[in-house]
């Protein structure tokens, strides 16, 4: 009983630090979503979140299209990764994470000057006669921003899940007749379902919650629920931010539950 | 098949440095633009290293990344070594928690920590809490989590015996802690401390909302540069980000393989 004491006492006050800066502000988020801006009891803002409705489903769907086309490129290259010689699977992983390092706000800035009006594309393209061509400013342009930031949180976990991937199961299949697209979709695919549900999050989650990216290469035409959050605390509106911040935070942990909730089904599945 | 996969590899790679590469080709551009290059110079290196503000973000950054990372190693572990005694139902209330830093947005986790020192401001009748103070608070917040997750491994791994042997021995508790239960963690503390000191340089979203029109950091600093009509000041910046990033990496990885050398000789030695 001494012991447990002891080692209660080791951790509490992390427990303290946590309790203050993490539970309390969480419920400040729902407290000043309640409130109005005197302090008095409100659901003025539930009721004008409605207003918000098409910002959160362009983030969603902008955020699910990103996340998409992330599985779509990571998905070959870390199983290819995962298949080649130790001394390349380090190198490639190193140059996978390495931008990662670079602050996105760095990577983003890039992409900008690569495909404003008068970027390095379209003043390439003219010395050729081509263009110039309308690029920033679209929604394929936030997508592209988004996919360009957030593909090594998909490829690093979707890698990490195929190594473990016994490599005589691989060859067993082949042995037994499966063909390439059985091999793919009745073996490699389950025992990946955890990297890629990571894989998912991973990239889902600042995808939709993005506002620097779409600001940038968005212009003013595709306003994420970010950057509505952002201008309502610069303009005081701190009740509304709270209000869509608690929606959305509501919203992902949804999805995170559900994600997880599939993964553990698949893992069942197998082990049938 | 090989070629192929091989050809995949490099487009992915090329996709993924083809925008680095352009800020640092343009960071040597004589002239103000970031798409036209009109001959080489190294005059927006000259102005960054005028450039007292962004400089004295640089030091922001630096210290807070120190700071930050150092007190949550210290107060990380710690947290470890007790979530590892706890019950299995405090246990899975603690770890929830503690991942919620990790799983909500960003902008929700700045937000929210920023409403709360907002509060305690008018609480205590001050206008501009805002500032160093609630940004290390904040690192040291979302450094946490990492921390801790990396250490707690360590800790179910650490034979319960050893421990046991050295109380039995008449070793004090503290004693016990820094002899025996450190030096067989140390790796995971090593591996979160440098975790918290990346993620702290590295971090914009919350650090926006938390520090205020006061203090600022380096990610700040670029986010107000990006902000106006940009210079290539902004490039030679990120070249140089890269070439640190890069070079603290080959360090890293040449002292890992000289590591692993020495242990392989040792363990040649030893057969």
């Amino acid at each position: 009983m001494v012991k447990n004491k002891k080692s209660f006492f080791v951790g509490s006050p992390y427990y303290i630090w946590m309790i203050i800066f993490i539970v309390v502000p969480m419920l400040m988020v729902a407290y000043y979503s309640f409130t109005d801006i005197d302090g008095n009891f409100t659901l003025e803002n539930i009721k004008n979140l409605s207003e918000y409705a098409d910002t959160f489903v362009l983030s969603i769907f902008l955020g699910a299209v990103a996340t998409l086309i992330c599985l779509i490129i990571a998905y070959p290259l870390a199983f290819m990764i995962s298949r080649s010689k130790a001394s390349t699977q380090k190198m490639m992983i190193m140059l996978v994470m390495l931008p990662m390092w670079m602050n996105l706000l760095l990577r983003t800035y890039s992409w900008m000057t690569i495909i404003e009006d008068t970027g390095i594309i379209n003043s390439l393209l003219s010395k050729i006669g081509i263009g110039p061509f309308h690029m920033i400013n679209t929604a394929g342009a936030v997508v592209l921003g988004m996919v360009y930031n957030f593909l090594p949180y998909m490829i690093l976990p979707l890698y990490s899940a195929m190594t473990k991937i016994d490599k005589n199961v691989l060859e067993a299949a082949e042995d037994l007749g499966a063909n390439m697209f059985q091999r793919v979709f009745k073996v490699i695919f389950p025992l990946s379902v955890p990297g890629v549900v990571s894989g998912i999050t991973m990239v889902f989650v600042p995808s939709v919650s993005t506002f620097y990216i779409s600001q940038k290469l968005g212009g003013t035409g595709y306003t994420l629920i970010g950057d509505v959050i952002d201008t309502q605390f610069l303009n005081s509106g701190r009740n509304m931010g709270a209000t869509l911040s608690l929606v959305l935070m509501v919203l992902i942990l949804l999805c995170m539950l559900l994600m997880n909730q599939f993964a553990s089904n698949e893992e069942e599945a197998m082990l049938v | 098949m090989r070629g192929i996969s091989k050809a995949y590899m490099v487009l992915v790679m090329v996709f993924l440095y083809a925008p680095i590469a352009v800020l640092i080709f343009f960071s040597f551009n004589a002239g103000n633009s970031t798409s036209v290059f009109t001959g080489f110079s190294l005059q927006w290196y000259k102005e960054l290293f005028q450039d007292e503000e962004t400089l004295s973000a640089l030091y922001n950054t630096l210290v807070v990344a120190l700071l930050s990372s150092g007190i949550s190693t210290v107060l990380g572990t710690a947290a470890a070594v007790g979530i590892n005694k706890l019950n299995k139902w405090m246990k899975n209330v603690v770890m929830n928690i503690t991942n919620l830093p990790m799983m909500n947005p960003d902008i929700v986790t700045g937000i929210s920590m920023m409403l709360l020192f907002v509060f305690a401001g008018s609480i205590l009748g001050s206008d501009d809490v805002l500032g160093f103070g609630t940004l290390l608070i904040a690192h040291i917040t979302f450094n946490l989590p990492y921390v801790i997750l990396s250490v707690l491994p360590k800790l179910r791994q650490l034979d319960s015996h050893l421990v046991e042997a050295a109380e039995d021995l008449g070793c004090p508790a503290n004693k016990t802690f820094f002899k025996v239960v450190l030096p067989n963690i140390m790796s995971g503390v090593i591996t979160g401390f440098m975790m918290a000191f990346t993620l702290s340089i590295d971090d914009f979203v919350i650090s926006y909302f938390v520090s205020g029109p006061s203090f600022q950091t380096l990610p700040l600093r670029i986010y107000s540069m990006t902000k106006r009509v940009v210079r290539p000041s902004i490039n030679a910046l990120s070249t140089l980000i890269f070439v640190s990033i890069l070079v603290l990496l080959i360090v890293i990885n040449v002292l890992q393989a000289k590591d692993e050398k020495k242990a392989e000789r040792r363990r040649r030695a030893a057969k």
